[in-house]
């Protein structure tokens, strides 16, 4: 499980979360919902330790994150994050892309980690397309080739950055079917996102984050349908118009 | 070490140095202002539909961007005798420089002019403007940001490569402190302070041009 | 014969003399493409990565090596040596300052490839596990190397044009054994038109080259 406890995180004297208290358990689908510059995504970046903390800890499966000792490139193998700009390796084919790291960062042979990226590439969808080059692709593609890259690395959580805001309308269904898909195979979730209808029917927790604080969580029906803060009840009326 | 410096004869041939600077500094602005006068020819030349007139532009750019400035200068000095012309160092030196310059600055010239979308055209047309107007004011100051920092690279070639006049007897600074340490056989010394002369030519040409273009695009691209 | 007793004309047995010079350019231009490029790639990514002084050190250095034309660096280079009593041949002498001085191009040139690598694309490498130095060797690298390919090439073709100038310090390139047939044939236009065409046969496929990698790049 994840247990995000009192979390500060500052970018120079800006101050974007302030104390963040959050757990999430395995097989769990929590969505993050909340206004832009309100430290959602920056929440994200600070499990994976991409980005620091000042205050408080994240602690992943017993190991504290931002530790003195912890080996943040080897926590970051179960931690599986996808990003809003997907971020494909433009110089790799879509099997390349996914097959890298479990070949330079699990170690496994070139023949295992092709296997193991066909599967996934598979289960996302993308069967057909092992030797295309990503840019030639729409980017609701990229994006599910960015899930499978990630997939292929077998992690335990999996973290989802505003990943379809930046898709064209008729890209976005593919991409939360993928999702749905995930979360029926049990993975545990993360979701930082817009679409509020999407975090509704697929989450057990949402949270709503307002001005670097968790304003309100709870279950998708009690945050969504019936919010009883003020804060959340005037972002959401401005979301659902 | 066993060679022993001795500065004093250099810089009681000082004057005679920076004279050799200004021959410098002189034979690159000149090259660069009629370089600049034929490549606009040329840039204009090589995008007309003609080939009559694309394709001499061609091969001029071509020639002069794949050859090097020490053969153009040997080609002006030496090979031109063979047709009865006998340049003076000086303006063998000049004549290759403005070859090679307006060889590459039409390359500047024409990727900047296609490199403004023609969105800007079709803008500047549905606001009522004629072909003059949208040249003087949209195209041309666009252009000008473009190709400036090229144009002050291609400058300080210039001032570089004018140094090639040493092998042609030229008089700029490189030919001066050849013919002054050769009198006094203070190799070393000589070509030091010439070394320190062209670094702080140079420096001081990218330091005023950078000035200049602050004050000139203000931030803008 | 009127007055041809002193120069004797060109012939084909001129052309092993030519070979020679042929070769020569092209071996001391691979040589300095090849440090160069090495050097410059090492240069450029400490650059790229290091603190403020480092960079500004080796800026100024760099800055130096481009600001001063390369015939007096090579005659300084060449002077010093001898003065200090340590002479080199000229092949030598020669391939370390067109070295150095291509390197400090070259730097350039590797420091925006690297500098160009969206840093969203090195975290995504970062978020799949990847080492700071498994992000150089399979992202930085391969990402930044494929945009600076035609700069790169330009540089190279300039290193070709360049060589023509060791001829300065002795080194039997192929202009200076063109100018030596020439002060023996008096046949400078002959002699002049073959070097050009060879610099020319050499240096505008390369550029076509990199003008059609980077139109493909473009897309």
């Amino acid at each position: 499980m994840i247990q995000i406890q009192n979390v500060h995180k500052s970018f120079g004297s800006l101050e974007v979360l302030k104390g963040i208290d959050l757990d999430v358990q395995k097989g769990e689908v929590v969505s993050v919902i909340g206004g832009s510059g309100s430290g959602k995504s920056t929440l994200l970046y600070c499990i994976n330790a991409i980005e620091d903390i000042q205050q408080g800890r994240i602690v992943v499966d017993e190991i504290d994150v931002h530790a003195k000792g912890t080996n943040q490139d080897k926590l970051r193998q179960k931690l599986g994050m996808v990003f809003q700009q997907w971020n494909s390796f433009p110089h790799l084919t879509v099997l390349e892309n996914a097959s890298l790291a479990p070949r330079i960062v699990s170690k496994l042979s070139r023949k295992e980690a092709v296997e193991i990226a066909k599967k996934e590439l598979n289960h996302v969808g993308l069967g057909d397309k092992f030797d295309e080059y990503p840019t030639r692709m729409s980017g609701g593609q990229q994006q599910r080739l960015a899930i499978a890259r990630a997939l292929a690395m077998k992690p335990d959580y999996m973290l989802f950055d505003e990943v379809t805001s930046a898709l064209d309308p008729e890209l976005v269904g593919e991409v939360l079917d993928t999702l749905r898909m995930l979360r029926d195979d049990g993975m545990t979730m993360i979701c930082v996102t817009h679409e509020i209808a999407f975090a509704r029917e697929v989450s057990n927790k949402v949270a709503f984050f307002h001005q670097g604080v968790i304003e309100e969580m709870g279950p998708p029906e009690q945050v969504i349908a019936n919010p009883q803060k003020e804060a959340t009840k005037k972002f959401l009326s401005k979301v659902l118009h | 070490m066993e060679y022993e410096f001795h500065w004093n004869i250099v810089f009681q041939k000082m004057p005679q140095l920076l004279s050799g600077a200004f021959v410098t500094l002189h034979v690159s602005v000149l090259s660069m202002l009629i370089g600049i006068a034929i490549a606009v020819l040329l840039a204009i030349a090589k995008m007309s539909d003609s080939k009559m007139l694309s394709l001499p532009a061609t091969l001029w750019v071509e020639i002069a961007r794949n050859t090097p400035a020490l053969f153009q200068i040997y080609m002006a000095y030496f090979g031109l005798g063979a047709f009865g012309i006998h340049l003076s160092p000086y303006t063998a030196v000049l004549s290759a420089l403005v070859f090679v310059n307006a060889g590459y600055l039409t390359e500047t010239f024409r990727g900047g002019f296609q490199s403004i979308p023609k969105t800007q055209y079709s803008a500047s047309k549905s606001l009522g403007m004629n072909s003059i107007q949208i040249y003087r004011y949209i195209i041309l100051p666009q252009m000008f940001r473009r190709i400036y920092h090229p144009m002050t690279n291609q400058f300080v070639w210039s001032i570089l490569m004018s140094s090639l006049g040493i092998l042609v007897g030229m008089n700029e600074l490189s030919g001066e402190t050849q013919r002054l340490q050769s009198l006094s056989f203070r190799t070393l010394e000589f070509f030091m302070v010439a070394a320190v002369m062209y670094y702080l030519i140079t420096k001081f040409v990218l330091f005023s041009t950078s000035l200049v273009s602050r004050k000139l695009f203000k931030g803008d691209i | 014969m009127m007055g041809s007793s002193f120069f004797t004309p060109l012939s084909w047995n001129d052309s092993g003399f030519i070979l020679t010079g042929v070769l020569n350019t092209v071996y001391i231009s691979l040589v300095a493409i090849i440090i160069g490029t090495l050097l410059g790639l090492a240069v450029g990514f400490i650059r790229a990565e290091a603190n403020k002084f480092t960079n500004t050190l080796l800026g100024g250095v760099l800055d130096i090596l481009r600001s001063v034309p390369l015939i007096i660096q090579l005659i300084l280079f060449s002077t010093y040596i001898g003065a200090i009593g340590y002479p080199l041949d000229p092949f030598v002498t020669g391939t370390i300052i067109l070295s150095l001085y291509t390197m400090a191009f070259m730097s350039e040139v590797f420091r925006g490839g690297f500098e160009s690598v969206q840093q969203s694309m090195i975290t995504a490498g970062r978020s799949l596990g990847m080492s700071y130095w498994q992000t150089v060797a399979h992202v930085r690298l391969p990402i930044g190397l494929r945009a600076v390919f035609p700069s790169w090439l330009g540089v190279a073709l300039s290193v070709i044009k360049d060589s023509a100038l060791v001829s300065v310090i002795g080194y039997m390139e192929l202009l200076r054994t063109s100018e030596q047939l020439i002060s023996r044939t008096q046949q400078p236009l002959e002699i002049l038109i073959g070097v050009g065409i060879f610099y020319f046969i050499v240096s505008y496929p390369l550029s076509l080259y990199g003008k059609y990698v980077e139109r493909k790049m473009a897309t």
